[in-house]
């Protein structure tokens, strides 16, 4: 059994008497890819954000990379990287210099810095691109380096907010493919997705329904579980129990 | 009806960047059409030139018979516009956006409500909250009703849906097919594919240019390839092996499956074999109708 990198119980955030993320339990092994699906409104986003050490939970207990979430959430940080459709690079940066700032607040050291960015743009093709304003670049493009400096710092769990949405069929799988290589050399993939053929795509899919965790297994399982053909039937027909509604 | 002819578009110095390249189309009344693409591929350049917010560099668009620019304050009276970012006040409680715009057109939100009861009956238990305090959903839910309240002849849906899960999706086009039935012509466009079908025709756009426009089944119709589905465990290993192999064109994943297109000469027994040979004995392999994504990666590789 290989080792876990997220292990959370009874995690609960309320915002007043709204109970946003409601006692949810699991655990994420290392080199897993691991789809985190729920509607929206379902309390992804923040439970996202206490397994990223940015909101402290209002009871319950875990660590995420060996550190606890409430008493070492700083630490947390450093030992992550993060990425989301809605923000990654800097648009203003030319391609180096986003590198050179995501490398510096990860605390790398220059030379690390520079030999790495070499061997990253290399591997990318984007040697010619080393001098161009992110704005500048095609949306799949754009996406593949924000992933690669997510996980500029080797950190051990990254991370992934939508990070395809609006993206290139072809792009996307492409994409795809850079989280399985990052998987297989041991960095664990937390990621959320409304493409439903990207959840099976996943070692294991949780699926979150009003607040609370309602289905956790391999796409497979959980298809013959609910007897559906595909893992959007098993999303619709747990997100119809949903009460609460999109708040 | 909606008419476009040979509309271009670029940006920034010199024209570098070209954001419209020839695009000529028609929609006739109460149709449903859809501009489908990846984000960058020019949807909102296009939809912002028939809102009449920007200039095309040359070509014409005609709304119900005015121009998009010279008729301009006419087609903001007919045109109902959502744009791809959420642009309502903030600041402003649901009910009070709703009121605003309603005045705006010179109208008042009793006038249409029966135009948008069945949307804004969802948020109506919320219309007291600010705008900006709103989920995703709703202010979606929002927008659509503010599009609506003068009672628009055409709509006008920028990415509706983006990042939207599927069953707020799904609710969401269900709606449109209601507003389709009261006889207002819908222009959405979208980035996930499978919602291609919920139109009556559709356009595939990329860089800027039209690459297939037809009804989704006569998208499909036209598919120019031999596709199969290939299943098996060890999805990572088996699109690798795919790939080596030379008859084969083309492989992707597609969910729990991987489509493949193939050379003529391939036959499926003969790719079982080879596919055994490098340890998978478990390879379910058929040929398969293509899904309109399937169509754009073909229009597209």
């Amino acid at each position: 059994m290989s080792k876990k990198v997220i292990e959370v119980f009874n995690l609960t955030k309320k915002f007043g008497n709204f109970t946003a993320v409601d006692r949810i339990s699991f655990d994420v092994k290392e080199g897993e890819i691991f789809g985190f699906l729920g509607a929206n409104g379902a309390g992804k986003t923040t439970a996202m954000q206490m397994l990223c050490g940015i909101s402290m939970p209002t009871a319950g207990e875990g660590t995420v990379a060996g550190y606890d979430i409430i008493k070492e959430n700083e630490r947390i940080k450093r030992n992550i990287g993060y990425m989301s459709q809605k923000f990654s690079l800097y648009e203003d940066l030319k391609v180096w210099e986003n590198i050179r700032l995501f490398g510096g607040i990860y605390g790398l050291s220059d030379k690390t810095i520079a030999e790495k960015t070499n061997e990253l743009l290399k591997q990318l093709d984007f040697e010619q691109e080393r001098n161009t304003l992110v704005k500048y670049l095609p949306l799949g493009w754009k996406q593949k380096l924000a992933f690669s400096v997510a996980i500029f710092h080797e950190p051990r769990i990254v991370f992934l907010d939508e990070p395809t949405g609006g993206v290139d069929p072809a792009m996307r799988r492409q994409f795809w493919e850079m989280i399985y290589d990052a998987a297989d050399r041991g960095i664990t993939v937390f990621v959320t997705t409304h493409y439903m053929d990207e959840a099976e795509y996943c070692n294991r899919v949780s699926i979150m329904v009003d607040g609370r965790i309602d289905a956790l297994d391999t796409p497979a399982e959980l298809r013959r579980r609910f007897s559906a053909d595909s893992m959007d039937e098993v999303f619709r027909q747990l997100a119809r129990k949903a009460k609460r509604g999109d708040q | 009806m909606i008419e476009v002819k040979d509309l271009h578009k670029s940006y920034g110095r010199q024209g570098k960047v070209n954001a419209l390249n020839s695009i000529s189309f028609t929609v006739d009344d109460g149709e449903i059409f859809g501009v489908i693409g990846p984000d960058g591929a020019g949807k909102s350049s296009l939809f912002r030139i028939l809102a009449s917010l920007i200039l095309p560099d040359s070509g014409s668009a005609i709304m119900n018979g005015h121009d998009v620019v010279k008729d301009y304050r006419k087609i903001r009276q007919i045109i109902g516009y959502m744009p791809g970012r959420f642009s309502l006040y903030q600041d402003l409680s649901v009910e009070e956006n709703l009121v605003f715009f309603a005045t705006l057109f010179n109208t008042t939100v009793e006038e249409n409500y029966h135009l948008i009861k069945d949307i804004y009956q969802q948020i109506e238990p919320f219309k007291k909250r600010r705008a900006g305090a709103l989920s995703g959903g709703m202010k979606q839910k929002l927008a659509l009703s503010c599009a609506l309240i003068h009672k628009p002849e055409i709509l006008i849906l920028d990415e509706p849906t983006t990042g939207v899960d599927p069953v707020s999706r799904k609710e969401f086009w269900d709606m449109l097919g209601r507003l389709k039935e009261q006889g207002i012509t819908i222009l959405v466009s979208t980035a996930y594919m499978d919602e291609a079908s919920r139109c009556d025709r559709i356009a595939l756009i990329r860089e800027g240019e039209f690459i297939g426009s037809d009804t989704p089944q006569g998208i499909i119709d036209d598919y120019p390839e031999i596709l199969w589905a290939v299943e098996g465990t060890g999805m990572s290993a088996l699109l690798g092996e795919l790939r080596a192999h030379d008859k084969v064109k083309s492989s992707f994943a597609f969910g729990d499956k991987i489509h493949i297109t193939v050379e003529k000469s391939l036959q499926t027994e003969e790719l079982k074999r080879y596919l055994a040979n490098k340890k998978f004995n478990d390879v379910r392999i058929a040929p398969i109708a293509p899904t309109v994504e399937d169509c754009f990666m073909a229009l597209t590789s």
